[in-house]
């Protein structure tokens, strides 16, 4: 069906996405790169001068980029496994038979549509504030003492904001999933005796593995950049401790006005982002035909 | 399927869910009616009954203009999806209709350049912003969000384009249908729905868009984003003034969002998961 002519309009049609996106992802990137070995700094112009590695050298001899890279796994991991295993059990509670299941779908899934910098500021004022949070109010009721969440647990706090954020697409994803488990055979199962934890690792659990891996991997993605969030709460201290990649990247660009130092993180983080891509890329991949 | 469940356990289960759905949501809920108290209530303690009172929502909007970083957000928002569409649709359509070897392979390219974190290309993005003077203008910000959406629209498109059969036009052709009617008559009826989920969920992506938006905005282009990022220090107290704005911040997109539950799903993930 494919004649010379579509098949010419067909490139046509496709070339500007196609040249838009090259450009973005090449460009950028090559200047990174370039400045990444850069002596750069925005304080001082009419003062660049070639580095060579000295910019990566000087990131990675830094006690802040470790301590930086401790808290971005710390921080994805924690919200991957309240995500994933808050999630599960969500899912397959709404999953049952409930009344008014079309609301408690909708409550659930509200915080993904907050933006990241009000879920922060309500967190951080409303609830998880040591004189007037709601968690406050509740220890004052039980006549314990308040705690001062980002003083004291700073990566923690970041956490349970990220975290409930992120709980309702892990819930949603993994609700799609169940509903499409085979229940003929849940209930053969049920009927044949099988307790319900064995029903839940050996039936429910690998018909959601596919799902559970994508939200993972999805996750991982969208975790590796958190921003805002820290910006908004804890300014990424106090000193490093809550301060992510992202953020210590941010931090030497716009704060220390350091181009080449910025840039050299940046491409540390662009490798990061590349390890955990592929292999998101290939689950997806799979999909496809 | 209809397993039996004895009344009970479904009290429970309902008694259950709604709990933990409670939870999940009070904060938005409690924002909600914070933003209905007084200053002086709002910080006296928890309580879930407000004098219904919308004088901080007047404060917010005569203290610091609230229309303008409004107007931004859903000028940016929509503006940079429309873009997107602009370039993607055709692109979409020539990939899911006249598919060669290396469609699957441009696809995944594509993807992947959603992979790269934002964080990565700040210096360079930063510095063109400054020396171009797009620095602080709708258009910068509206341009570089489309780039950044670009790719999970052309992806949500060619998901649902490609469920349209091709069989259709064969037959459409056969009738002698010529290409303006096969487009307005035809195609554009069934690739309608499609494009209005992509554009739905995308307005949302773009509305909540936070890095590059506090990155490159001041004052002139500041969405809602912005705006309320900067609202963290000197008016941290102002609870109620807080909780109106972020209300109204929220509250469009939380309400286009219920829409858009299963769009979501699919274009957040690819696809890969149904």
């Amino acid at each position: 069906m494919a004649t010379r002519q579509t098949q010419s309009l067909a490139r046509l049609m496709r070339a500007p996405a196609i040249i838009l996106l090259l450009v973005w992802m090449l460009v950028p990137l090559a200047m990174t790169l370039y400045y990444s070995f850069l002596n750069y700094n925005l304080l001082s112009p009419g003062q660049t001068s070639w580095a060579g590695f000295f910019n990566y050298q000087y990131f990675y001899t830094d006690p802040a980029f470790f301590e930086s890279i401790k808290n971005t796994i710390i921080l994805v991991l924690g919200v991957l496994t309240i995500t994933v295993v808050g999630g599960i059990a969500i899912a397959m509670l709404i999953d049952k038979p409930i009344f008014g299941q079309g609301i408690v779908r909708i409550l659930v899934i509200s915080p993904f549509f907050v933006m990241p910098p009000v879920a922060a500021l309500i967190w951080k004022n409303m609830i998880m504030h040591p004189s007037y949070g709601v968690f406050a109010d509740i220890a004052k009721f039980f006549g314990a003492n308040p705690v001062d969440w980002f003083a004291q647990y700073p990566l923690f706090s970041i956490i349970v904001i990220v975290a409930w954020q992120w709980l309702p697409f892990a819930t949603l994803i993994l609700l799609t999933a169940l509903q499409s488990l085979d229940g003929e055979q849940m209930e053969a199962a049920e009927m044949d005796g099988a307790p319900a934890y064995s029903r839940f690792i050996y039936l429910t659990l690998p018909h959601m593995a596919r799902a559970i891996t994508v939200v993972i991997l999805i996750q991982t993605i969208f975790l590796l950049g958190v921003y805002a969030e820290i910006l908004v709460t804890t300014n990424g201290g106090p000193g490093f401790a809550s301060t992510n990649l992202t953020f210590l990247i941010y931090r030497a660009a716009r704060l220390n006005f350091d181009i080449g130092g910025a840039a050299a993180g940046g491409i540390i983080a662009v490798v990061l982002a590349n390890f955990v891509a592929f292999f998101l890329m290939r689950a997806v991949g799979k999909n496809l035909d | 399927m209809a397993r039996a469940v004895s009344k009970n356990a479904k009290i429970g289960y309902t008694i259950a869910a709604w709990t933990v759905a409670l939870v999940i949501f009070f904060p938005i809920l409690y924002t909600i009616i914070t933003s209905l108290k007084t200053e002086q209530e709002a910080i006296e303690g928890f309580n879930l009954i407000p004098s219904f009172t919308f004088e901080s929502y007047q404060t917010v909007q005569s203290q610091n203009d609230y229309f303008k970083p409004f107007m931004n957000s859903v000028i940016l928002s929509v503006g940079s999806t429309i873009l997107a569409l602009i370039v993607a649709i055709p692109a979409a359509w020539a990939m899911a209709f006249s598919p060669t070897k290396r469609t699957k392979d441009i696809l995944m390219w594509m993807l992947s350049t959603k992979m790269m974190p934002a964080v990565a290309v700040l210096v360079p993005i930063y510095l063109i912003f400054l020396r171009t003077g797009l620095m602080d203008t709708r258009i910068g910000l509206t341009v570089l969000l489309m780039l950044i959406n670009l790719p999970i629209v052309v992806w949500m498109l060619y998901t649902y384009f490609r469920e349209i059969p091709g069989e259709i036009l064969e037959a459409a052709r056969m009738d002698g249908a010529g290409l303006r009617e096969e487009i307005v008559h035809i195609l554009a009826p069934m690739a309608v729905p499609g494009i209005a989920s992509t554009l739905l969920l995308n307005v949302i992506l773009a509305w909540n868009e936070s890095f590059w938006t506090i990155q490159l905005t001041t004052t002139n282009a500041a969405p809602l984003s912005a705006f309320i990022a900067s609202f963290s220090s000197p008016q941290g107290l102002f609870w109620a003034k807080l909780s109106a704005a972020s209300t109204l911040a929220i509250g469009p997109i939380l309400i286009l969002g219920w829409f858009s539950q299963k769009q979501l799903v699919r274009g957040l993930t690819f696809g890969a998961v149904k």
